[in-house]
């Protein structure tokens, strides 16, 4: 495989030249110029066509650049796996706020980070897991009258 | 309104109890955030800003503005005692105040620190009283094709100096502006990037990309596992953290070097506080009688950098304040907190919201004395902080995230963006893609659209209006400081100073 495809350089330019062809595609339906002056797409027309440029020049960069250091670069997946667990337990504690409330989800997420990613033993996890979110009801919700959300549950 | 009466005036504002209590919270809060590395200022001020538009919006913006000092002065705890920049301001201060910790001589680098950010964070706001209002003044004449051409040359300073690579740096830019015109089009009604959404007619609302970019990018970015550095004793006693007087005489010119360079720095879109904080390193070390010592524990090396990121300060708030153009990701989210709170930051800023103004500069004072009281004899207990454990902070974060996201909006829609901006933070993390020309970008963005957009209008559509002697002068800077990087020896000169900045 070519080394140029390894680079989050072309990767990161083909996505940003995607978004630059759908914002001036989007641009172009709506007005350039109107009586009064210029349209709702003159703007992004002007940024979006930039965006193409830019990003094309990213990408050429990427392919055209030796750059020896690339081909032993290596993406560290146990890292990745770390990151996406982190956000995974955050969109899912999101997602479990509407049936679970926030003291409980939050918990969740809490314990998920402190016992699994943090790899502390349950002696340790399990308060944080209760203290936090207590915590931060005192805090938020009695103290300083914040409404959190809450759940079918609590 | 003359000066001192401003003054006092903002004195009569700064000195009630809430507002005090309020600048005792930022500050304080300043301090940990400042001393704790990973989390700096514009993620805490970003997630702090919902939780702050139920109060008063004077007592609010001195608490915000109380983390964004006070978030200097604890940076270089961290620095001197584990070598480690709390803060990214606080960088160069590792060089030798790391130095005089290994000597033994961790209280008087301590102490100097607090009294160097003290001097120079005081002249920092006394500058900004005597050339603020005058700047206001003279921004009177601006309408909006100076205003287009001046955010043009911010925008331009700021990608300039913020990452090695200027195309990434213009793309996040252009990221931000895309954000920033989402919604419905205020010229025409026109319903623009909203993938048919109603919950996106009226935007992206700027504190869920700045808590995602900032806040949760920053948690998802320290997920990776690492060693912690062993952290040096502070020494116990007020007495053994006081520098000689023969420390004090050796850092009489780093006090000025610092204040002034530190000042006029932060005027400068883009540059901030590292920047200001190595360039009067550099000259301390140009002008010392003894430049072998630096980097060895001198401690004109920590007067001067400590020095210079906190008179930063006062130039930052300048042309936030006077022209409504931000220089940083932390000013650009103190501009977004004024918006939210109804201001309009500009030329008429002062005459507008004197209260505001004053007894923010006032309580910068007053701010400024509580931080060296809190930084003396406190030092010891918040170096503490430092044992922090991760798996205790992450949480908190995201939680508080969630938690400022929820209270502005109560909406689930929106915290599932804020996952989606963290996610996007990370990526331009892991991608080197700076974010501080992102979040200008979006907070620019829609004021800049309507100042061409009224520029154009003005001259029925002409460009020519754009090339008035100002706006001309003004884009003709912002083209220069553009194509300048494209020869190499410039290029490499630019690459240079942002290495210094990269911890």
């Amino acid at each position: 495989m070519n080394t140029f495809v390894r680079k989050g350089d072309f990767w990161s330019g083909l996505a940003m030249a995607a978004l630059g062809a759908y914002v001036v595609s989007q641009a172009l339906r709506w007005d350039y110029m109107g009586e009064d002056g210029p349209g709702a797409g003159f703007f992004p027309l002007w940024y979006g066509g930039l965006m193409i440029v830019l990003s094309l020049l990213l990408v050429l960069g990427a392919v055209l650049k030796s750059d020896p250091s690339a081909a032993s670069r290596r993406i560290n997946w146990p890292e990745l796996r770390r990151v996406g667990a982190c956000w995974g337990a955050f969109v899912a504690c999101i997602a479990l706020l509407q049936p679970l409330g926030f003291i409980l989800s939050f918990g969740l997420m809490t314990w998920f980070l402190v016992s699994v990613l943090f790899r502390k033993p349950q002696k340790v996890a399990i308060p944080t897991a209760v203290i936090s979110p207590l915590g931060f009801y005192a805090v938020f919700a009695w103290a300083l009258g914040i409404s959190l959300p809450t759940g079918a549950l609590f | 309104m003359d000066t001192i009466g401003g003054l006092l005036q903002g004195f009569d504002v700064a000195l009630t109890w809430s507002n005090l209590t309020m600048c005792f919270v930022g500050v304080f809060l300043g301090t940990v955030i400042g001393v704790l590395p990973g989390l700096g200022p514009p993620a805490t001020i970003a997630m702090l800003l919902p939780l702050t538009l139920k109060l008063e919006p004077t007592g609010a913006m001195i608490m915000l503005a109380g983390i964004y000092y006070g978030a200097k002065y604890g940076g270089s705890t961290t620095s001197i005692l584990l070598n480690v920049p709390g803060e990214s301001a606080s960088v160069v201060t590792c060089l030798d105040g790391y130095q005089m910790a290994r000597k033994g001589r961790a209280g008087p680098a301590l102490g100097m620190a607090a009294i160097a950010s003290f001097v120079a964070g005081t002249f920092g706001v006394i500058a900004l009283m005597l050339v603020a209002p005058p700047l206001a003044r003279l921004s009177l004449a601006f309408s909006a094709p100076e205003y287009f051409a001046l955010m043009v040359l911010g925008l331009t300073m700021v990608v300039l100096l913020s990452g090695e690579s200027l195309t990434k740096g213009l793309l996040s830019m252009l990221l931000g502006l895309w954000i920033a015109s989402m919604g419905t089009d205020l010229f025409t009604a026109t319903s623009r990037f909203t993938f048919g959404q109603t919950a996106l007619l009226g935007g992206i609302d700027f504190v869920i990309v700045a808590i995602g970019i900032f806040a949760i990018g920053e948690v998802l970015a320290n997920m990776e596992p690492h060693s912690a550095p062993e952290m040096l004793p502070v020494p116990k006693g007020l007495r053994n953290l006081l520098p000689t007087w023969e420390d004090m005489k050796a850092c009489r010119f780093a006090f000025l070097n610092g204040s002034l360079v530190g000042f006029i720095v932060g005027i400068l879109p883009g540059a901030g506080s590292t920047i200001a904080s190595f360039l009067s390193y550099g000259i301390e070390k140009a002008v010392s009688k003894h430049p072998e010592q630096f980097g060895h524990g001198a401690i004109e090396g920590v007067a001067a950098p400590e020095g210079a990121n906190n008179a930063e300060t006062g130039g930052a708030l300048v042309p936030l304040l006077t022209l409504g153009i931000p220089g940083s990701g932390t000013t650009a989210v103190l501009l977004a907190a004024l918006i939210l709170w109804g201001f309009k930051p500009g030329p008429l800023f002062i005459q507008e919201s004197p209260t505001l103004f004053w007894g923010l500069v006032a309580s910068m004072y007053i701010g400024n004395v509580m931080l060296l009281v809190l930084n003396l004899p406190l030092v010891a207990v918040f170096a503490q902080l430092l044992k922090m454990p991760a798996f205790a902070m992450y949480p908190m974060i995201l939680g508080v995230s969630l938690v400022g996201v929820y209270s502005d909006s109560s909406s689930i829609f929106e915290l599932g963006l804020l996952a989606i901006f963290g996610l996007l933070g990370y990526g331009m993390r892991k991608l080197d893609f700076p974010n501080a020309p992102l979040v200008l970008g979006l907070v620019l963005g829609d004021a800049m659209e309507k100042a061409l957009r009224q520029s154009l209008m003005m001259s029925q559509g002409h460009v020519s209006i754009l090339f008035r002697p100002i706006p001309a002068v003004l884009l003709a800077v912002a083209a220069v400081l553009l194509i300048v990087p494209l020869f190499k020896k410039f290029n490499a000169m630019r690459v240079q100073v942002l290495d210094q900045e990269a911890p």
